[in-house]
C-alpha cells in the first residue's frame, strides 16, 4: 500500500525533475507555439514568466512536482477555441484552470501544458428569475454569484469552505460540495447547461435549460470531470430561493462516537437537515482561538446543525435534533439566537482549515465518504491509524452525507515525514472503503487518488471510464495524467512524453 | 471476467447469468451468424414509444427484480433493473420514505433508462440526480459497475449520469443503487380557477407540484402540517382555493420546454408543470435541433461503449 501511495505523490514530481534538469537554462522559452498563442490572444495575456508557471504548477495541496508551460489568460469563448486549436495544431495539452483552490492535483499541469486560466473569464452574463437561472462565466468567484443574487432573495447552493474564493468554473470541474449540500444536493444539481470547447476546437452547448433536454446527458457527464473533457466557458447555473427562516444549532458531545450516532439517528428519523457540520475537540479548540466563534473548547466533539425553510417546521425539526442529541448524551444543545451568532458559527467552521496554521506549518486533508452509519466506527480507525504512525488527526467534516476529512498535522522539514503522512492515508483510504464507502466525497481523484481507483472499481470498469473519457477527447489532450490509473488513461502517458526537450524548465 | 478484489464489484450469479444472456451469443446458432446479435432489454413497455424507435427484429431480455437491500437510515435502496416502481414504491413507503422515480406501472430500469422525471419533481427531485451507482451490462457481455453506493460521491467518471436516459443504447442495466427520501408528513393537494400559477410559484417556498391548464392550477403542498398550512395561507391570499383530491388526468404527449416557455403556449389542450417545463399536450412535440458537436460526441460515445451496434439498434437516432 505505501509504494502505492508513493508513486501516487512523487510519479509527477520524478517526471518533472527530468525536465527541469534537463531545461533549467533556458532563460527564453522558445516554444513553437508561443507566437500563435500571442498571436491569438494579445502578448499581455501569454505568461512565460517562471515564478508566475511556478506558482501555477500547484493547487491547495501538497502535491509537488508539476509544471506549467505558457499561461493564457482567455477573455472569450473564441479566444478559448482558439487556444484549442493552436493546442490541437502542435498537438500539445491544455489544463484549465481556476482560482487553484482544488485539494487533489486536478488543476496541476502535469509535462509542461498550456495552462487556461479562466480567471479573466468573470462576468455574470445574465440573471433570469423566471427560469429561475444564472448563465456565468467560469471565472466568477462562487461567493460573489450569491451575493449578486441576494437582492433578488436567491443564491446558488453549493458552498465550498473556500467560497470566498474558489471559482464557479472549478466547482464544475470538481462537482464541489459544501456543507449544505446534504439538503440542496452537491454542484451537478444545480447546472441546467454548460457551454464547453472540446479538444479538438469544436463549441459546443451541453445540457439546456428546459425541463428535460433530449439525448444523452453529456452536460451531467462533464460535470465533475476534472478539466479532462474540455474547458467550460459558459454555465447555466440554477438559482435557489433564500430559505424565509434558519434554526441553527450546536451541540456538544463528551465522545465523538455520539456525535457522529447523532447524526446517523437524526437521518434514520427522517429529517434531512439543511447542514451537519462535526468538529473534533483539536479543531473546535483551534478554531474558538482563531475566530472566537463561541465553540465550548472543552468539548470531545460539536454538531453544528441547521435546518432552514417555513419557521413552524424548521421549530419542529430542531427541536427533535436537539432531543435525539440528548439521548446520545449531548453535554449542551445551544441555539444562535441572532443572525450575528449564527454567522459566527459557520465562520468559524468555514475557517477550519485557515486556523490550522496555528498549529502546525503543514496538513494534509483527506476526503473519503462511508456510510453514515459507519462513521463512528471509522472515526476511531482513524485516530488509531493516527496514533499508530505518530501523527496528529483533527476531524472536520460534513457528517450528514458521510463525508470524513481528517486532517493530518505535520512539519515538511521533519526527515521522513511524508511517508508517514502518506501511510496513514493510504490506510484511512482503506478503512473507509472497507466500510463501504467511496474514494472521494467532494475534492475529485485528480493526481492524489488515482493509483486507489482500482481498490474501488474493476479493470472492466475503469476502461468504461476511459472509453467515456475518449468519446469527448479522442486524442488526450485535455488534462492528461489525471483521475484514470496510468494503465487505464488512454494515450496520456503519450501525450505526456511530447514536451518539446529542455525548453520549459 | 477479471476479478481483481475492486471493492464494488461484488460477486452476484443473478447479474452474472442477466451479463450472460446479454453477451454476444458465444457460438452464434445458424439465424444469428453473421450478424451482431442484435438485442433490446425489455421492462414494462409503458414509455416504448420514447425517442428514436428500434430497427430490426433483435433479441429480447429483461432485467432480473428484486430490491437488493434497503437501508432507511442511510437513505439508499439497491434495487433490480427489472423490479416494477410500484414494487419499489410501496417497500419505500412501508418506512416513509419515497424516490424520485416515476410509478407509470413501468419498471425500475425502464424509467431510469427513459430519464422521465415523476410529476412531483419540484418535491421528490430529479430523476437523474437520484441514481447513485449503476451495475450493467456492457455490449460484450460484461458487468460494469459505475458510481457508488454513498449519497456523495465524485470517484471517477459518472457513468451513472451517463447511462440515465441513455435508452439502453450503451448498456443495459441490471441493478441500480437510488437515493431515497423520506416523505412529507402531509401532502394536499387544492385547486382554483381564478390565480395566477407564475406568481404563485415565486410566493411559495418548495410546491410538491404546480399544474396549469391556461385557466385552472391545482398545487401540491407538502411537509409538516404546519408548513402545509401556511403555504396554504399564501394560497388563499392570492385567490380561492378548494382541497381536492389529486392532479388532473393529463393529456398523452409529453413536452420539455424552459419554465418561462409556459406563458405563451402555441396550443390549447395541455396541463403543464410549472417551474420545471415539463408539459403534457395533446400533440407530440416536434424534435429538438441537436447541435452537430453533441451528435458528434453522442455518435463516439455509442461506438466506444457499443462498437458493433447490438443493444437497442436504432435507439441512438
Amino acid at each position: 500500500m505505501l509504494d502505492r501511495v508513493r508513486s501516487a505523490a512523487h510519479r509527477v514530481a520524478d517526471a518533472a525533475t527530468e525536465r527541469v534538469a534537463s531545461g533549467r537554462r533556458s532563460a527564453t522559452p522558445s516554444d513553437p507555439l508561443l507566437p500563435d498563442l500571442v498571436a491569438a490572444l494579445a502578448a499581455d495575456r501569454v505568461h512565460i514568466d517562471g515564478a508566475e508557471r511556478s506558482l501555477l504548477s500547484h493547487d491547495a495541496s501538497i502535491i509537488d512536482g508539476g509544471g506549467a508551460g505558457p499561461v493564457c489568460y482567455p477573455v472569450s469563448t473564441d479566444e478559448v477555441v482558439a487556444i484549442m486549436e493552436i493546442a490541437s495544431q502542435h498537438n500539445r495539452a491544455v489544463v484549465p484552470r481556476g482560482a487553484g483552490t482544488g485539494l487533489s492535483g486536478g488543476a496541476i499541469p502535469v509535462g509542461a501544458p498550456i495552462v487556461v486560466a479562466l480567471t479573466k473569464m468573470n462576468r455574470i452574463l445574465s440573471v433570469d428569475v423566471d427560469n429561475r437561472v444564472a448563465w456565468v462565466e467560469p471565472g466568477v468567484i462562487n461567493l460573489d454569484l450569491s451575493k449578486e443574487l441576494q437582492p433578488l432573495g436567491y443564491h446558488f447552493a453549493p458552498d465550498p469552505s473556500s467560497q470566498q474564493v474558489c471559482t464557479i468554473g472549478g466547482n464544475v470541474a470538481n462537482n464541489s460540495g459544501g456543507p449544505h449540500c446534504l439538503a440542496y444536493g452537491v454542484t451537478n444539481a444545480h447546472i441546467r447547461a454548460l457551454e464547453v470547447v472540446l479538444p479538438s476546437g469544436q463549441r459546443a452547448v451541453l445540457g439546456g435549460l428546459d425541463a428535460e433536454p433530449s439525448g444523452l446527458d453529456l452536460r451531467g457527464v462533464f460535470v465533475g470531470s476534472e478539466g479532462t473533457l474540455g474547458v467550460t466557458t459558459r454555465i447555466a447555473v440554477t438559482i435557489t430561493k433564500n430559505p424565509p427562516d434558519v434554526r441553527t444549532l450546536l451541540l456538544s458531545f463528551a465522545d465523538v462516537r455520539h456525535a457522529a450516532q447523532t447524526v446517523s439517528d437524526v437521518v434514520a428519523d427522517g429529517i434531512v437537515p439543511a447542514a451537519m457540520e462535526v468538529m473534533d475537540q483539536r479543531i473546535t479548540q483551534a478554531v474558538e482561538n482563531f475566530v472566537g466563534a463561541g465553540y465550548p473548547t472543552d468539548a470531545a466533539a460539536v454538531l453544528l446543525a441547521e435546518v432552514d425553510g417555513l419557521s413552524g417546521g424548521i421549530d419542529i425539526d430542531a427541536d427533535r435534533i436537539a432531543e435525539i442529541g440528548r439521548a446520545n448524551h449531548a453535554t449542551a444543545v445551544k441555539a444562535a439566537q441572532t443572525e450575528e451568532e449564527r454567522a459566527l458559527l459557520w465562520k468559524g467552521r468555514k475557517t477550519a482549515f485557515g486556523a490550522i496554521a496555528q498549529l502546525a506549518p503543514d496538513y494534509y486533508l483527506h476526503d473519503t465518504v462511508v456510510p453514515r452509519a459507519k462513521l463512528a466506527e471509522v472515526l476511531d480507525q482513524v485516530y488509531d491509524i493516527a496514533d499508530r504512525h505518530d501523527l496528529t488527526v483533527m476531524n472536520v467534516f460534513h457528517a450528514g452525507d458521510g463525508n470524513l476529512h481528517p486532517l493530518l498535522l505535520f512539519d515538511a522539514r521533519e526527515p521522513g515525514i511524508l511517508d508517514r503522512i502518506h501511510a496513514a492515508g493510504a490506510e484511512i483510504i482503506t478503512a473507509s472503503l472497507d466500510a463501504g464507502g467511496v474514494l472521494s466525497g467532494e475534492h475529485g481523484i485528480g493526481i492524489e487518488k488515482q493509483q486507489f481507483m482500482d481498490l474501488l472499481y474493476t479493470d472492466v470498469d475503469l476502461d468504461h471510464q476511459n472509453r467515456l473519457r475518449q468519446a469527448f477527447d479522442p486524442e488526450c489532450r485535455a488534462n492528461p495524467g489525471k483521475v484514470l490509473p496510468s494503465g487505464h488513461s488512454c494515450a496520456d502517458i503519450q501525450q505526456l512524453k511530447r514536451i518539446p526537450a529542455g525548453v520549459w524548465g | 471476467m477479471t476479478s481483481t478484489g475492486a471493492s464494488l464489484a461484488i460477486s452476484d450469479p443473478t447479474l452474472e447469468a442477466f451479463a450472460r444472456e446479454v453477451g454476444p451469443a458465444a457460438a452464434p446458432t445458424s439465424d444469428r451468424a453473421g450478424d451482431s446479435d442484435p438485442v433490446t432489454v425489455v421492462g414494462a413497455k409503458t414509455a416504448w414509444d420514447r425517442g428514436p424507435q428500434l430497427t430490426g427484429i433483435p433479441r429480447e431480455v429483461r432485467a432480473p427484480a428484486g430490491i437488493v437491500a434497503y437501508a432507511p437510515e442511510e437513505m439508499t435502496v439497491t434495487v433490480r433493473a427489472g423490479t416494477p416502481v410500484s414494487e419499489l414504491a410501496n417497500a419505500l413507503a412501508d418506512t416513509g420514505q419515497r424516490c424520485a422515480l416515476p410509478d407509470r406501472g413501468g419498471t425500475v430500469g425502464g424509467a431510469i433508462a427513459v430519464g422521465e422525471n415523476d410529476l412531483l419533481m419540484l418535491g421528490k427531485g430529479r430523476l437523474r440526480d437520484s441514481v447513485l451507482q449503476v451495475r450493467y451490462v456492457s455490449a460484450d457481455g460484461q458487468l460494469v459497475t459505475g458510481g457508488g453506493p454513498t449519497v456523495k460521491n465524485v470517484t471517477g467518471f459518472d457513468l451513472p449520469r451517463l447511462l440515465t436516459g441513455s435508452l439502453g443504447t450503451l448498456g443495459f442495466l441490471a441493478e441500480v443503487i437510488l437515493r431515497t427520501n423520506p416523505s412529507p408528513a402531509r401532502s394536499v393537494w387544492y385547486h382554483s380557477d381564478q390565480v395566477d400559477p407564475f406568481a404563485l410559484h415565486d410566493s411559495l417556498l418548495k410546491p410538491g407540484a404546480i399544474l396549469w391548464d391556461g385557466s385552472e392550477t391545482w398545487v401540491l403542498l407538502e411537509g409538516h402540517g404546519v408548513d402545509v398550512e401556511a403555504e396554504a395561507d399564501v394560497l388563499r391570499s392570492s385567490g380561492p382555493f378548494a382541497e381536492i383530491d389529486g392532479p388532473p388526468t393529463l393529456p398523452p404527449h409529453r413536452w420539455s420546454l424552459a419554465p418561462a416557455e409556459l406563458r405563451s403556449l402555441p396550443f390549447d389542450d395541455y396541463v403543464a408543470s410549472v417551474g420545471v417545463g415539463t408539459v403534457f399536450a395533446g400533440e407530440p412535440q416536434p424534435p429538438r435541433p441537436i447541435d452537430p458537436v453533441v451528435a458528434e460526441v453522442t455518435a463516439r460515445l455509442k461506438s466506444q461503449f457499443d462498437p458493433n451496434g447490438r443493444l437497442n439498434p436504432g435507439r441512438s437516432g
